[in-house]
């Protein structure tokens, strides 16, 4: 706290006590960027607060280069053996077919990646498009949003049409007639575009999906695990079916809960976004995820410190107040350290779930790419992989700054 | 009449190799706010009589007489103040000592709850620090909170395992100070573990000295026989004081001696 008077104490005329002005602390922005799972940038906020300015290039300098240049090794030797395999249909995509499938246009300067989708057939539909090849996931995105103003605009057309006929009858003093074109008017008016799913709605689906999943999970998990960790003989009771039902693959459990909520589940309307697909996803991952959290959790409520339950039983805390009080937040580490395994597992877990569940998330983007089945498809396909990718490494990174958050710096005092 | 009694107290452990007899027929009788330090070296057993005392620890044989009852394991009538302090490192001072509180007050009004939190913590000189976590809290001032929590709980028995063992010398004279100052005001019967002559001597009526282990039971008792509220350049500067350390420090030694011969 002492250090935010750095740069100021030279002259303190300047800054009267009273009011402190705000002052650029590099130390401590650092320390928040840790805290937050940002560590990476702490050099850089050091280095706009000049703090070491060359022991901070030397850190950008190893934290950056590096991983750039062994990416781009990399994206060279994908580039240089893509090529290589080769069916009648389909290669593997280089990376430039990857960039073109996901941004819809060429690298300036190379070679068009896919030279025979701008032959003169398809050129009316880049340029109605805004250029952007409509197979590619932008492209795609792009048309979907001009499909869905010309739809809203021909709407508005029939809102408008109908309002003056409702005007005219009124005019007329057809009263009957014009409360039933206005009827028809706001009928019109309550219809929403209904289009098809875009790759950045599917990425939200699957956001979703994995969500109620992981909060089911975690909803049975840390029950039952703070029951197996504070009754030894309850353990004992549930470790062959956790033993037994913790291997179990995706695949397997996908059958049983489809036919658990087509059973539990009515049949949503069509444009619902409640989909029983999504619910039978859900369903999966939490059967998967449900482990690392369910066993951390029993770990971590049995391990609670000897110390920590001597003062609950000094205090005579009753058993609410002693499992609240005391051994759920001692344990917490332990638990989050299981929800981010369980975040993980649920989100790799979810793409095979999405995929046989049909449910309108990443999953069922690759597999409709792969029944597509040529270059374009497949190179839609490694853009999916990369996206799956970075949204895995972003929810562990959320889950690892909760588990900081949870923990203290001293456990055991 | 005694307000504390432990009848031939003992604790034995089973091991593959036999018993392992830790204490044996340990017997002490206190009056009602006395003060008395059980003195010996370390492992000698002197922690097992106090744990056992809390409820924290099974009683192999013998019984322990608190305010004509026996007691049955631990309980808010026997405030403890651990070696480390033990506090719960998620909760604020504040809430650390509240935690006992609520316990005890339960029928007392959220205002008198307060009221008895804010009184301690200032007895001990935290009020500035009620809303910090332990972490960001001193070795001294952790115990400060250990002690608050407690006095807060108006115990009929006060338990200090060595609270002050693990601080450095001026902090401990210091605590030792805010120990003394809250129990001039409450009198509370008060049982403390030490190895420390000197703190003993400031501190008890009486010092219990146990022989050592194994089957350590009491060896000698001395009584302190100063003023009180004491001083401790006072004290310090009394001849008694000088034939006290002797009488502590010779029967400490004595026994080292013998075990030595033993061994």
């Amino acid at each position: 706290m002492e250090t935010t008077a750095t740069a100021s104490s030279t002259n303190p005329v300047d800054q009267p006590s009273t009011k402190r002005r705000f002052s650029y602390n590099p130390n401590r922005v650092a320390h928040t960027l840790n805290k937050l799972g940002l560590g990476y940038f702490a050099p850089f906020a050091r280095l706009i607060g000049k703090d070491e300015p060359a022991k901070q290039v030397r850190e950008i300098v190893t934290n950056t280069v590096l991983p750039i240049v062994a990416f781009l090794i990399f994206v060279a030797l994908w580039a240089i053996t893509a090529s290589a395999v080769k069916t009648d249909s389909v290669q593997i995509p280089s990376p430039h077919q990857s960039w073109y499938a996901l941004t819809g246009t060429a690298i300036p300067g190379f070679a068009h990646p896919f030279p025979e989708s701008i032959d003169g057939l398809t050129k009316p539909y880049f340029e109605e498009n805004g250029g952007l090849d409509p197979k590619s996931i932008n492209g795609f995105t792009h048309a979907e949003s001009l499909a869905e103003e010309s739809y809203i605009e021909s709407q508005q057309e029939r809102v408008d049409k109908f309002m003056t006929r409702s005007k005219e009858a009124a005019a007329e003093g057809d009263l009957e007639k014009a409360e039933k074109y206005k009827g028809n008017a706001e009928m019109f008016a309550s219809k929403t575009y209904a289009g098809n799913k875009t790759f950045y709605d599917q990425i939200w689906i699957s956001l979703l999906t994995v969500s109620i999943g992981f909060v089911i999970a975690t909803l049975v998990a840390v029950p039952i695990g703070v029951l197996c960790g504070i009754s030894p003989m309850f353990n004992i009771a549930m470790n062959p079916l956790i033993q037994l039902f913790k291997p179990v693959s995706p695949l397997a459990w996908f059958p049983i809960v489809f036919v658990i909520t087509t059973w539990g589940i009515d049949a949503p309307p069509s444009d619902s976004i409640w989909q029983r697909a999504l619910f039978t996803s859900a369903g999966v991952v939490m059967l998967c995820s449900l482990w690392p959290t369910l066993i951390n959790t029993a770990v971590g409520v049995a391990s609670v410190d000897k110390d920590h339950l001597n003062v609950a039983k000094v205090l005579k805390l009753g058993w609410f107040k002693r499992i609240w009080k005391i051994v759920l937040p001692a344990s917490l580490p332990l638990i989050f350290t299981g929800l981010r395994l369980s975040i993980g597992v649920g989100w790799m877990v979810l793409i095979a779930a999405d995929m046989m569940a049909q449910n309108q998330g990443l999953g069922k983007f690759v597999w409709d790419m792969y029944q597509n089945g040529d270059t374009m498809s497949t190179a839609q396909i490694i853009v999916a992989v990369f996206v799956i990718g970075a949204v895995g490494f972003a929810l562990d990174r959320v889950m690892l700054v909760c588990q900081r958050l949870v923990t203290f710096e001293e456990q055991s005092i | 009449m005694s307000y504390f009694e432990a009848i031939n107290l003992g604790k034995t452990y089973k091991t593959p190799s036999g018993d392992a007899v830790i204490v044996d027929g340990f017997d002490l009788k206190m009056k009602k706010g006395e003060f008395v330090c059980v003195l010996g070296h370390s492992g000698c057993g002197k922690s097992t009589v106090l744990s056992m005392v809390a409820g924290l620890n099974d009683i192999s044989d013998g019984n322990v007489l608190l305010d004509n009852r026996e007691i049955e394991g631990a309980g808010p009538d026997r405030g403890v103040v651990f070696q480390s302090p033990c506090l719960l490192p998620w909760m604020t001072t504040w809430d650390n000592v509240m935690l006992g509180v609520e316990q005890v007050y339960y029928h007392a009004t959220a205002e008198e709850r307060h009221q008895i939190v804010e009184y301690y913590l200032a007895a001990v000189g935290l009020t500035e620090a009620a809303d910090k976590r332990p972490a960001e809290l001193s070795g001294g001032m952790r115990q400060r909170v250990g002690l608050a929590r407690a006095f807060a709980l108006s115990p009929k028995m006060l338990l200090l395992d060595e609270p002050f063992g693990m601080l450095d010398k001026l902090t401990k004279f210091e605590l030792q100070q805010v120990l003394i100052d809250l129990w001039n005001r409450e009198r509370l019967t008060a049982m403390m573990i030490t190895h420390d002559v000197d703190e003993a001597i400031y501190l008890a009526d009486r010092i219990v000295m146990m022989t050592n282990g194994p089957a350590a039971r009491v060896g000698e008792i001395v009584t302190i026989d100063f003023e009180r509220p004491r001083d401790r350049r006072d004290i310090m500067a009394d001849p008694k004081y000088l034939e006290y350390r002797e009488q502590l420090i010779s029967f400490l030694e004595e026994r080292v001696y013998l075990m030595d011969k033993a061994a």
